[in-house]
């Protein structure tokens, strides 16, 4: 029992913190301006190397790069949208999502021309042994450290969405934009804001991923797909659904090589990565407005 | 002949065979996109079953991997093309009636389950070594006759998917397709099978796509899973049909010949240099061919061939004001 604690149930759940802040992003902006992000991925990568930047070459802490990194993020992804999403506002979707491929593309090859494809990784051994509870339960402080910024920094946006006014502009333009745009809702102040957010909650993700194992160019492809299984599954555009829908989808491919029916894991480890892509087409046929019956986008 | 012009020839030659493949991948997405309006942002998937499959009939038994059937060349490709074609149908089934950005999730989704079949399934692919000494037919003709031989097959089957997806298009079959892309809800209106058409669509586009996959594998003789990476794949050939311009078949083929030459010609030119900027011009290029994208998608959002209505006497088709007028019939 305690082995699935600490090897399935702890490694799940981290993960699950990860999908969940990358999901956040994903379904703000779905929510907001309707187009599913296809170079999220890659902003994550983005931000996860601005913070090795300041690690290796000003010696800041990990901990330390992370807001830096955040807000450079932030800046780069309100640069994209004005250069290449702002032409298609009134497009039809499909051109911001091939748009949205292309700068996938670019952004990811900046990366590697900047830093290369070798594997880095923030200074090692700053968080290495971990801390055990009741003789056997281990948790790496690393994990606490990314479980307690995740909710830190879910609490911050639970309060920015339901008390500030950009907020709640914000959640107004989601649910239902003309009457948002009717009642004077400053849209292209609150697209801002969506970026600003989103940007800088992949940077976090890709931080926590990077402290979490290694960082290389291909790591926020990879966090992609399960990332939209997490926003899916929350109903997309729903912040609030798409944390528990990181959680959910970040523990069901962990847990899926426990070995529940007899010895041998249920399922070999090197389909971990696939139960998150089952997972979301059988959503996406079966259950597209997610688990918690969110809206669909039609 | 001295070496260096033999060199360039088979240069020359092997790019003209890797356009004419990515001509194929082409016309396939073009079927599904520029037609039907489907996004299928898989490609890489029934790429690579594709690759497999034909790999897997034509080679001759080893005990790397299952199958070693030693088909003839054409019986791969054909079976390539049913396969491909099958799983489109499976994959149809399930999410075409998704609407566009979904249906681009849903697709990435199932081909990179599908390359990670085949990546785990060391039994019967050899997993992440791969399978090489696929048969290439004429490859026993002295250089530079096998690839040109090779470039003849792959020039054929190019023309043969052109002439069929040209007269499909032209024919009532496309003006449906079209009509459907257009406007789901009058195409259903006037008694359009939509999900039907659109399930034909994806399952011509996925076996055009299994066949490029099939080429490709015996044009290099080898094929693993590092060969279907979406970037080369998925990416390339949607940069392609949108640069020549969707919609198009002829804007298809222009599109992947202008991308794949640039792509290979800047190669050329990085792989001049020293080993380690080599490497990073590489990704040099995959941002310029970004950028390209772009530049194409803001400004010549129509690609370098635009689309033509298949009917080229579009006044007759300007709706009158007047209903009673409205009488021609209907494009069948």
């Amino acid at each position: 029992m305690i082995e699935f604690i600490n090897f399935y149930l702890i490694p799940g759940l981290v993960l699950g913190c990860m999908y969940a802040l990358g999901a956040i992003g994903i379904s703000m902006l779905f929510g907001i301006l309707r187009f599913a992000h296809f170079a999220h991925g890659d902003v994550i990568t983005l931000g996860a190397y601005f913070a090795l930047l300041f690690v290796t070459t000003l010696g800041f802490p990990v901990l330390l790069a992370l807001p830096v990194a955040m807000v450079l993020t932030a800046i780069v992804s309100i640069g994209l949208d004005r250069a290449f999403y702002k032409p298609f506002r009134n497009s039809p979707t499909i051109y911001l999502v091939i748009a949205s491929f292309g700068v996938a593309l670019m952004v990811r090859s900046l990366v590697q021309l900047a830093w290369g494809v070798k594997v880095e990784s923030y200074a090692a051994g700053t968080f290495s042994k971990p801390i055990i509870f009741f003789d056997t339960l281990r948790i790496a402080d690393k994990h606490m450290w990314i479980a307690g910024l995740t909710i830190v920094v879910v609490v911050a946006l639970h309060y920015f969405l339901s008390r500030s006014k950009l907020g709640k502009a914000m959640r107004a333009m989601a649910d239902e934009p003309d009457l948002a745009q009717v009642s004077g809702i400053p849209t292209e102040k609150v697209v801002r804001a969506t970026w600003i957010i989103g940007g800088g909650l992949a940077a976090t993700a890709g931080v926590f991923l990077g402290m979490d194992s290694q960082l290389h160019t291909n790591m926020g492809w990879d966090l992609l797909l399960p990332i939209f299984a997490a926003a899916i599954l929350g109903g997309i555009g729903s912040p609030y659904g798409a944390i528990a829908g990181g959680l959910v989808i970040g523990m069901a491919e962990e847990l899926s090589s426990y070995p529940w029916i007899g010895d041998a894991p249920l399922l070999s480890p090197g389909y971990k990565t696939g139960v998150a892509f089952a997972l979301m087409v059988a959503l996406l046929i079966w259950r597209p407005s997610g688990l918690f019956r969110g809206r669909t986008f039609t | 002949m001295s070496d260096l012009v033999l060199g360039l020839m088979l240069y020359g030659v092997s790019l003209l065979t890797m356009a004419g493949i990515y001509s194929v991948l082409a016309i396939g997405l073009n079927i599904q996109w520029g037609y039907t309006g489907l996004f299928n942002a898989g490609i890489a998937g029934f790429f690579a079953v594709g690759a497999y499959v034909s790999a897997i009939l034509t080679s001759s038994p080893s005990t790397s991997f299952i199958g070693g059937l030693d088909w003839p060349f054409p019986a791969g490709l054909l079976a390539a093309m049913v396969v491909a074609g099958a799983i489109g149908y499976l994959v149809g089934r399930l999410c075409i009636r998704l609407r566009a950005d979904y249906l681009a999730i849903a697709t990435i989704g199932v081909a990179e389950i599908l390359r990670l079949i085949l990546k785990n399934e060391i039994w019967a692919t050899n997993g992440p070594r791969g399978i090489s000494n696929i048969p290439r037919p004429f490859e026993d003709l002295s250089q530079p006759w096998s690839q040109l031989a090779f470039l003849g097959v792959v020039a054929f089957v190019v023309l043969i998917a052109y002439l069929l997806a040209e007269r499909a298009g032209k024919s009532p079959w496309g003006r449906v397709m079209r009509s459907i892309r257009d406007n789901e809800a009058a195409a259903a209106a006037i008694g359009k099978d939509v999900v039907g058409f659109r399930l034909q669509g994806f399952v011509i586009g996925a076996a055009l796509m299994g066949l490029g996959g099939a080429l490709t594998a015996h044009f290099f003789k080898f094929i693993g899973p590092e060969a279907t990476e979406p970037l080369l794949t998925t990416f390339l050939v949607w940069v392609m049909l949108i640069i020549g311009g969707s919609g198009n078949n002829r804007g298809a083929m222009l599109g992947a010949l202008v991308v794949w030459t640039l792509w290979s010609a800047t190669e050329l030119l990085t792989s001049q240099l020293p080993p380690d900027w080599a490497v990073r011009a590489t990704f040099l290029r995959i941002f310029l061919i970004g950028l390209g994208l772009q530049i194409v998608l803001q400004r010549y959002s129509k690609g370098l061939l635009p689309e033509r209505p298949p009917n080229s006497r579009t006044d007759d088709m300007v709706p009158s004001v007047d209903p009673a007028q409205e009488k021609a019939p209907p494009a069948e």
